[in-house]
């Protein structure tokens, strides 16, 4: 069973891709180094205190702004192993699933969950746990097509296997 | 039930005869675009296909223009990259420093984009080409990567809002003040995952220019695109840029609408958003006196030729206040070239600013006008997120070029229709 259970960081809305990379380090693609400056103009210790595993919450919003696949990829090498939020901007959400970084929508989640709660997320069943308070909470289910490209592992997987076929 | 003019497009780039919003579709794509930034991420990622190669070296558009001419090492790393891939694969649109311009404004201005195509490009702002009534889209550089290699991408069917345009705009109000206002409306998520498509007797009125900095923005409201219909200006812009005739796609009568929000374009006053998001719009009854630092004309929102004609017919015979930078990018070498031409070049610098090759640069602190800790911009970029132009300190202003021309002068936010 595929799960992920960490840390919480939380932050509110609109958390755009700017904050979650700045520009400035845009010169590279290279995951590692991205991941050094991840959320470095909202959280500046949050890569301090990030241990592998760790999981973002937001309210609405998540990933506006820019179409940089170099956010995602930051927070995937950061070693963050799921965001909740309660929505996603369109590009980060593609994104994401493209290049695997797992992603849920919960709006009632994400009003729950606390900075330092313990979560853990099946994402089999799509529940999330809290367990430091013990709510659990449903996430949305991905559509058919999407969960296929996932359970691929990411579009380029996807897109071989149906050029193979 | 009838479908939007979105939907329409999509049906038949996937082969059906219809689409509901909702579903799943792949379609094929007549542009996939790439920049120095996203371009090398797609085109390291196309190694792990196992069937190599583009599917057509005429249908992708590769267009350094983020941080160049490059800034430093990893930029110039990141452009050979580009010019290399280029060259291996013969791809016909790639444009090298001195023949391009800020992607947006470029690729309308080559003829790459007909009306009732589908394109999709690894930047956010990809979305502008609606105003030639084409179906464009902002992706990653994954779905660029598969875009290049199978010319074919997945899409959700979006939903629209419908905005009525009526009247028309006012002296010294333009495209920019209109989508500033409409973020201002529905907020940065209003729009999400949904297209915004604009109708109505008012869309006559607007200029091509003003029909680009709309669609443009439909980004900062969330949208997945901002379409306008094909009228008679829009075939006398692609008569004078394109060889490609398009395909002209109109919504149905009994298309299903979201919500339909009405826009008085009349009514619209210059419009400023202030930090730290596209939403926070203002108009100058709300305005303090504010003292910024500096001025950016500029940007695939702003750096076309209605843009640069309103910036200088407010600084001919005027000087940027004392202390001010005032810096005026065109959107591409053609424009830059036009403006020289009608002497717009010798207006900005005999005002006091000056003027760049064309660069996406200061907009997302690239280079070229970055912001010290506190310090204030007024720009005619698209993002006023924190830390989008420089220190987290820093304060973006978004406004229309006849208003930052009008404010470099005045050295605080003004109201250009007092210039």
């Amino acid at each position: 069973m595929e799960s992920a259970r960490g840390t919480v960081f939380k932050y509110g809305d609109n958390v755009d891709t700017d904050v979650i990379i700045p520009a400035r380090y845009l010169a590279t693609s290279e995951p590692s180094e991205l991941a050094k400056h991840c959320m470095e103009d909202i959280d500046k210790d949050f890569i301090k205190n990030v241990k592998k595993g760790d999981i973002i919450v937001a309210d609405k919003n998540f990933g506006c702004g820019s179409s940089r696949e170099h956010a995602p990829i930051a927070i995937k090498a950061a070693g963050v192993s799921c965001v909740i939020a309660k929505t996603f901007a369109r590009i980060f959400y593609r994104n994401s699933i493209n290049i695997g970084l797992p992603i849920v929508e919960c709006p009632a989640a994400a009003d729950a969950i606390k900075a330092g709660d313990t979560v853990s997320v099946n994402f089999d069943t799509g529940v999330i746990t809290d367990e430091t308070t013990g709510e659990s909470f449903q996430g949305q289910a991905f559509p058919p097509f999407m969960q296929g490209l996932i359970d691929a592992g990411g579009l380029i997987n996807y897109v071989n296997a149906k050029s193979a076929s | 039930m009838g479908m939007t003019m979105t939907q329409k497009i999509l049906a038949r780039h996937a082969h059906v005869p219809s689409v509901k919003a909702g579903d799943l579709i792949e379609a094929d794509l007549d542009l996939v675009l790439g920049n120095d930034i996203t371009a090398p991420v797609a085109i390291r990622e196309m190694d792990r296909f196992t069937k190599q190669g583009v599917f057509d070296k005429d249908k992708i558009a590769l267009v350094p223009d983020h941080f160049v001419p490059a800034k430093d090492i990893k930029s110039a790393e990141n452009c050979k990259c580009v010019r290399e891939f280029a060259k291996r694969n013969k791809i016909t649109n790639y444009f090298e420093v001195g023949e391009m311009g800020i992607e947006h404004a470029l690729l309308p201005e080559q003829g790459l984009i007909a009306p009732g195509d589908v394109v999709i490009g690894a930047d956010s702002h990809t979305c502008t080409y609606g105003a030639l009534g084409a179906f464009s889209t902002g992706v990653g550089s994954t779905d660029m990567a598969a875009g290049m290699a199978t010319g074919k991408a997945w899409f959700k069917v979006p939903a629209a809002i419908r905005f009525n345009l009526t009247g028309s705009l006012n002296k010294l109000v333009s495209g920019k003040d209109v989508i500033l206002h409409i973020i201002g409306k529905i907020g940065v998520d209003g729009a999400l995952y949904q297209s915004m498509e604009f109708t109505g007797e008012g869309v006559a009125a607007l200029s091509m220019d003003d029909r680009f900095s709309i669609s443009n923005m439909a980004i900062e409201a969330g949208g997945k695109n901002g379409i306008f219909p094909v009228d008679e200006k829009t075939l006398a812009y692609e008569k004078e840029h394109s060889a490609a005739e398009g395909v002209i796609l109109t919504a149905d009568d009994d298309a299903e609408y979201v919500r339909t929000i009405e826009i008085n374009l009349s009514e619209i006053k210059p419009t400023v958003s202030f930090p730290h998001l596209p939403e926070n719009a203002k108009t100058f009854e709300e305005i303090p006196d504010l003292a910024i630092d500096q001025v950016v004309i500029g940007s695939c929102t702003n750096g076309r030729m209605q843009d640069l004609r309103q910036a200088a017919a407010i600084l001919k015979g005027r000087h940027v206040a004392k202390g001010l930078r005032c810096i005026v990018i065109p959107a591409t070498n053609r424009i830059y070239l036009q403006a020289l031409k009608e002497g717009l070049i010798e207006t900005f610098i005999e005002a006091g600013a000056v003027v760049s090759t064309p660069t996406c640069g200061p907009c997302l602190g690239g280079y070229m006008g970055i912001l010290a800790a506190g310090e204030r911009c007024v720009s005619t970029t698209n993002r006023n997120f924190v830390g989008r132009m420089g220190d987290t300190t820093s304060e973006i202003y978004l406004a229309s070029p006849a208003t930052a021309a009008a404010s470099a002068i005045a050295g605080k936010i003004a109201d250009p229709t007092e210039y």
